[in-house]
């Protein structure tokens, strides 16, 4: 019964924040409604058994990505009320595309085949049961090559986002270091006669 | 008692707010990219309520994969967005248009 009352929180609270982040008039908005909705979701991920991902959805999401967008949009200059321009221009064809996916999904979602007996009679995990244990132990052996390949994707992207947006300041002063080390006593020492 | 189709739908309400969010907010790249953000919490949502229903922890580890693509994809999103504004002093989407797409 608790856990019913905290699902239907939790998944309301959520949509909340999806539909702050979707129609809120301010960008920063946006991101403080993205981040209410990535806490609701991480109880939601509590709920079905999967402590690790919700802190890493805390740590990682709202720690660092939405961080990120902050930090983006307080040093862009923005026009706020111009890119609001022709808000409503789509609702049509977005609110119909929309309004079908969530008609589609929700009937395959509620038609059944998902509420089997086996699938419906499952319950939670017992205290001896860690979660970061189980992911660590089948992350490391059967999806190490996956692993192994995200660990790549995110050394491509700290590169690819620094030289994306290093720029060499010319008239910033930079050690020349062969320069430095190969100068020799003559270059800089003259003796002179008194 | 909650069952899977619950999950399903509540991912199923935030994947249509995430698409709903990409047509309303077709001028803003900073709202595009967390549109995109929903999008991939819902699968997210879904990922994790399979792996639980099943009992197949495998779910969560695609979960991981997901967390891993999707913050490697916003790093990059927004580098090339500073990028952009330092060239152009917008971020206007109607503005990006220097290779006649």
């Amino acid at each position: 019964m608790l856990e019913a009352g905290f699902f239907y929180l939790f998944a309301a609270m959520s949509i909340i924040g999806g539909m702050g982040v979707v129609l809120a008039r301010n960008t920063m908005h946006s991101v403080m409604f993205l981040i209410f909705c990535f806490f609701n979701t991480a109880g939601l991920f509590f709920l079905l058994d999967a402590e690790f991902l919700g802190i890493i959805l805390i740590l990682i999401y709202v720690g660092a990505v939405m961080v990120l967008f902050m930090f983006v949009i307080m040093m862009l200059e923005v026009n706020q009320a111009k890119l609001k321009e022709g808000f409503l221009q789509y609702l049509p064809v977005g609110g119909m595309i929309a309004l079908i996916l969530l008609i589609e999904f929700i009937g395959a979602s509620s038609s059944g085949v998902f509420n089997t007996e086996t699938i419906a009679a499952v319950g939670h995990f017992g205290k001896e049961v860690n979660n970061t244990v189980e992911i660590g132990k089948i992350l490391y052996t059967q999806y190490l090559l996956g692993f192994e390949i995200a660990a790549i994707i995110l050394l491509v992207a700290l590169v690819g986002a620094i030289v994306l947006t290093l720029r060499t300041r010319k008239d910033a002063k930079y050690q020349n270091i062969s320069k430095q080390v190969n100068v020799r006593k003559e270059d800089r020492l003259r003796k002179v006669r008194m | 008692m909650i069952g899977l189709s619950d999950y399903l739908i509540v991912a199923a309400c935030l994947f249509s707010l995430g698409v709903i969010g990409l047509f309303l907010n077709r001028k803003n790249v900073i709202t595009i990219l967390m549109c995109i953000e929903l999008i991939l919490l819902a699968v997210n949502i879904n990922f994790v309520a399979f792996s639980h229903y099943l009992q197949d922890i495998s779910g969560q580890i695609f979960v991981f994969f997901v967390l891993t693509v999707a913050a490697a994809e916003v790093a990059v999103g927004l580098a090339i967005l500073v990028a952009f504004y330092r060239t152009r002093r917008s971020i206007d989407v109607e503005d990006i248009n220097s290779l006649q797409g």
